[in-house]
């Protein structure tokens, strides 16, 4: 399979020092040509935020460091990094420069690791892999250099506190509100939440007691597992895998009851509170139904997904089992390793009790473009993909919610889509805009 | 002797073909003397933050042409600014009556293996592929540090491609690592289309080249006046448009830290002559860069009257601004020519500028004609100005700078620079339109926003109240230029 894309809907290894950015007072350096970390900013920043955008520092590598290597230029600006730049955390990343030279990043970073600085390093060279994967690698790094060695007790569980390993902030725009959303709902069962990135964790102390979690619960059709079968081996934490983002009432409450059954959590307690979430989500779904059913002018009755496998399976669960929109054909656009292929296919042959779906691995958006151009559903449909569907979803008139980057048409700050209240928040989005297409 | 030359595949990045340089503290007459004196010495930092590289540049050129499709052959990563420059190129043609579409852009997303064995199969099949979906007149390829590291023979492949598809198939070599100076990434894109787009003139036309980035159109009511036809190159013009950009009665360039290579390309292969004089900024600036206009198209009365009519104009209205101005104060952080021309137009408004923070300088331009020298220009005519900072988006520079600077108003031209005026409480004003400061106009537009800025302090005051700072106290208390260190000498120039 030709492995070239149009429309690329993800970054590259280096990608992930957004992961980076959204660890509060944590700050990426760079060990990157010079263009490299603007131009992730650029596809999946959201603003400079702490220390993220222009202040991440970076060697800036140029014909000198790939003559005669870049280890001395990289202890520069660690050294300076750290005087110039107030942080808890400081991760160095490489680029394919100093990954293609061969510079010596661990030996440099260790030299300050032996110092005491709270730093850590990973070969994040952008030929590596892209950023779904690279971001695994991020926590894997952090806990291994930094959580290991400052932790304290790590022995002792912590009873009800667990490691939640759901999103990839910034890939996901709407990480954020994601997170916030899951730390809520997990709460509400009464656990003690470590969402680790974003302005709901509690930045280097959380992540200093991943050691002590009762458990791990990965949200995530495969980022995240890695860590958690890494967590599971170096301190024995057993970890649930929920494989999707579970939006709306159905999903969001089996996802709390299996959580509920793995943790043996209070089951009167947890069930209280999905009873009351279910109550007010419900109530609104109600007040919408009579719209759903007489609006006469036309609700998409078919979507299209172009979005990565989390999100994917998440969405299509929901659109089709909370609000009658039928699957048409699914695409998924994150270079899925193939070990985790066919649980997706899975997932989509039993969508519902009574239908399956289809489902396309596919990262050359301009190729997905031309399939759907090529079969256009007969009824009003909806796309859930990026920026780059504009013109594609006004071609065949079809409504367009952006829900993968490149985001550049909707400004995000904490909305997200998981759980009760992000399900009831994609109705918001999706009928906002099937609305204004009407003068 | 000129470093023009398109037999090669590659043009010479501009530290060794112009001497320019990225580090330097001084005055901005300071700066000016050393590169007359062919005495300029860079700086390097030991400490840096993230900068741009030239595939950006080169790609920002090349990516809205209106019947070309892009191949970039690097890892994926690379291709982070399609999608930005696909917003511009679509709100560009909302402003042009073109119709909506897609920039066709392709990453060769050269992975782990094709670095071990190259990846000379795959960018051909890109190629193909964006032939056959697009349909272009013309496929530039973009290279990478990945692509350039690994040694893949790029240009064999264009060439090769070339023949097969009957289309030019154009490299464009704009490795990030190659040059600290990301404008090189302009020159690159521009060196491709001279040396395989643009073919000898067989006529000649009354258009004009501007060459631009995409701003609103000013021109064509100039040039009108004129007798002449504004032609704006390269963004939204089309591969026929550009094999004639040859014909042209002269080239403008909006910045020559833009055009630099192509104005000067164009007129020592085909004659087509710039307008080598300072930017069209401030009074002064305005004045001597509508006489060469008016030089070269054989237009010199036409010429005088718009200078007189226009005075008449704006001056009386000018005035009050500069009374409203009197006493106020700025800094700058800018593009090196823009930012010059900066200096120039607030100067003139009568703001005192404090400072500016220059992304890089060129001692010379390719033309290597002394007066199109904006800086000089703006020395000479409204005196040095100190705290003049060659500083290639350092934001670590420029925040501490600005702590003991604290000007009334901050002044930038790119982004990613605001968010520091503003966290400090200091109005901060960035304008997109990079035509909005030109000529007389453009003396009456950015008083107006300044003004405006200048009291509209509630946003600016609330967020300094409300806002994190990144950078620790000890470096706040630093000189400034603390890393700034380690002359290199720039080889003569």
């Amino acid at each position: 399979m030709s492995k070239f894309i149009e429309q690329p809907r993800y970054s590259c290894a280096l990608g992930a020092q957004q992961s980076v950015v959204a660890i509060k007072r944590a700050v990426p350096i760079v060990h990157a040509g010079p263009g490299c970390s603007g131009k992730v900013s650029a596809l999946i920043g959201q603003g400079e935020g702490y220390a993220g955008g222009n202040t991440i520092p970076c060697t800036n590598s140029s014909e000198a460091e790939i003559v005669f290597g870049g280890e001395d230029k990289l202890r520069g600006v660690i050294d300076g990094s750290l005087k110039v730049i107030d942080a808890d955390l400081y991760v160095v990343l490489t680029g394919c420069t100093s990954d293609m030279v061969g510079d010596d990043v661990g030996q440099v970073t260790k030299e300050f690791q032996d110092l005491g600085q709270p730093i850590v390093y990973i070969e994040t060279g952008g030929f590596k892999s892209n950023n779904y994967a690279s971001h695994d690698g991020i926590i894997k790094a952090i806990i291994d250099q930094y959580v290991d060695k400052y932790a304290e007790q790590k022995e002792e569980k912590i009873s009800g506190l667990v490691n939640v390993f759901a999103t990839i902030p910034y890939q996901d725009p709407y990480w954020n509100g994601n997170l916030g959303e899951l730390k809520r709902i997990l709460e509400g069962i009464g656990l003690t939440v470590n969402v680790l990135f974003g302005t709901d964790s509690g930045g280097i102390q959380e992540w200093l007691t991943i050691p002590r979690a009762q458990f791990n619960i990965v949200v995530s059709a495969w980022p995240g597992l890695e860590i958690a079968i890494h967590l599971q081996e170096k301190y024995q934490t057993p970890y649930y895998h929920f494989p999707y983002l579970p939006i709306g009432g159905l999903e969001t409450s089996k996802f709390l009851r299996n959580v509920v059954d793995f943790g043996k959590l209070d089951q009167e307690k947890a069930e209280d509170f999905i009873t009351r979430e279910e109550e007010k989500f419900y109530s609104f779904i109600e007040r919408t139904a009579d719209f759903m059913l007489e609006f006469r002018y036309g609700l998409p009755r078919t979507f299209y997904t172009i979005l990565d496998s989390s999100y994917a399976i998440g969405f299509a669960k929901y659109l089709l089992n909370e609000l009658g929109i039928l699957p048409a054909a699914q695409y998924i656009i994150e270079d899925t390793p193939e070990i985790y292929q066919e649980a997706i296919r899975e997932q989509f042959r039993n969508i519902s009790e009574k239908r399956s779906a289809d489902v396309i691995f596919c990262i050359d958006g301009g190729k997905v473009q031309e399939e759907i151009r090529a079969n256009q559903s007969k009824h009003r449909s909806l796309i859930l993909g990026s920026g780059w569907d504009r013109d594609l979803a006004k071609e065949i008139n079809a409504d367009l919610l952006i829900i993968s980057v490149p985001v550049n048409y909707r400004l995000i700050l904490n909305c997200g889509y998981a759980g009760y209240n992000g399900g009831l928040r994609a109705i918001e989005d999706i009928y906002d805009i099937v609305l204004n297409t009407y003068r | 002797m000129s470093k023009i030359n398109i037999q090669a595949p590659e043009v010479m990045i501009r530290e060794s073909r112009l001497g320019s340089i990225t580090g330097f503290k001084g005055t901005a007459g300071q700066l000016v003397k050393c590169g007359n004196s062919g005495n300029l010495h860079d700086c390097s930092r030991s400490f840096s933050q993230c900068m741009g590289c030239s595939s950006g540049n080169a790609f920002c050129q090349l990516s809205m042409i209106q019947d070309a499709a892009i191949v970039n052959h690097a890892p994926v990563g690379c291709a982070g600014d399609f999608f930005g420059f696909n917003f511009v190129y679509r709100v560009g043609q909302m402003e042009r009556d073109l119709p909506p579409v897609i920039g066709r852009y392709f990453s060769t997303n050269i992975e782990e293996n094709d670095t071990i064995f190259g990846a000379i199969k795959k960018l051909e099949e890109t190629i193909r592929a964006a032939f056959e979906r697009v349909q272009p007149n013309a496929i530039f390829v973009t290279t990478s540090c990945a692509s350039g590291i690994m040694g893949d023979d790029v240009e064999s492949v264009t060439e090769n491609m070339t023949k097969e598809l009957e289309i030019p198939v154009v490299a464009c070599y704009c490795e990030g690592f190659k040059s600290k100076i990301w404008t090189s990434g302009f020159d690159s894109a521009y060196h491709s289309i001279v040396r395989k787009i643009v073919k000898p003139p067989e006529k000649k036309s009354k258009k004009v080249n501007i060459i631009n980035f995409w701003g609103s159109d000013i021109f064509t009511e100039l040039l009108a006046k004129l007798g002449y036809e504004a032609d704006y190159i390269v963004p939204f013009s089309t591969v026929k448009q550009l094999e004639k950009i040859s014909e042209a009665a002269a080239s403008i360039q909006i910045c020559p830290t833009l055009g630099t290579y192509l104005g000067a390309a164009l007129e020592q292969i085909y004659g087509v002559p710039e307008i080598k004089a300072p930017m069209a900024y401030g009074i002064a600036g305005t004045d001597a860069w509508l006489r060469e206009l008016g030089k070269v198209l054989g237009k010199e009365t036409e010429v005088e009257e718009i200078i007189r009519s226009e005075a008449e104009r704006i001056l009386p209205q000018l005035d009050e601004y500069r009374a409203k101005l009197k006493g106020k104060t700025c800094y700058i952080t800018a593009g090196a020519a823009h930012g010059h021309a900066l200096i120039a137009l607030l100067r003139e408004l009568g703001l005192e500028v404090q400072g500016a923070a220059i992304f890089h300088h060129d001692p010379v331009y390719d033309n290597g004609d002394a007066g199109a020298d904006m800086l000089d220009h703006a020395v000479k005519t409204y005196g040095d100005t100190s705290n003049y900072n060659v500083c290639n988006k350092q934001a670590y520079e420029l925040v501490n700078i600005l702590k003991r600077v604290r000007p009334d108003i901050m002044i930038a031209r790119h982004g990613g620079m605001t968010l520091w005026g503003a966290k400090l409480g200091i109005p901060t004003l960035l304008i997109g339109d990079e035509h909005f400061g030109f000529a007389y106009q453009g003396l009456l537009n950015y008083a107006e926003r300044v003004l405006e800025t200048l009291d509209n302090t509630e946003f600016v005051t609330n967020l300094a109240k409300h806002s994190t700072m990144p950078y620790t106290k000890w470096w706040l208390d630093q000189d400034p230029y603390t890393f700034l260190g380690g002359d290199k000498h720039v080889k003569v120039y």
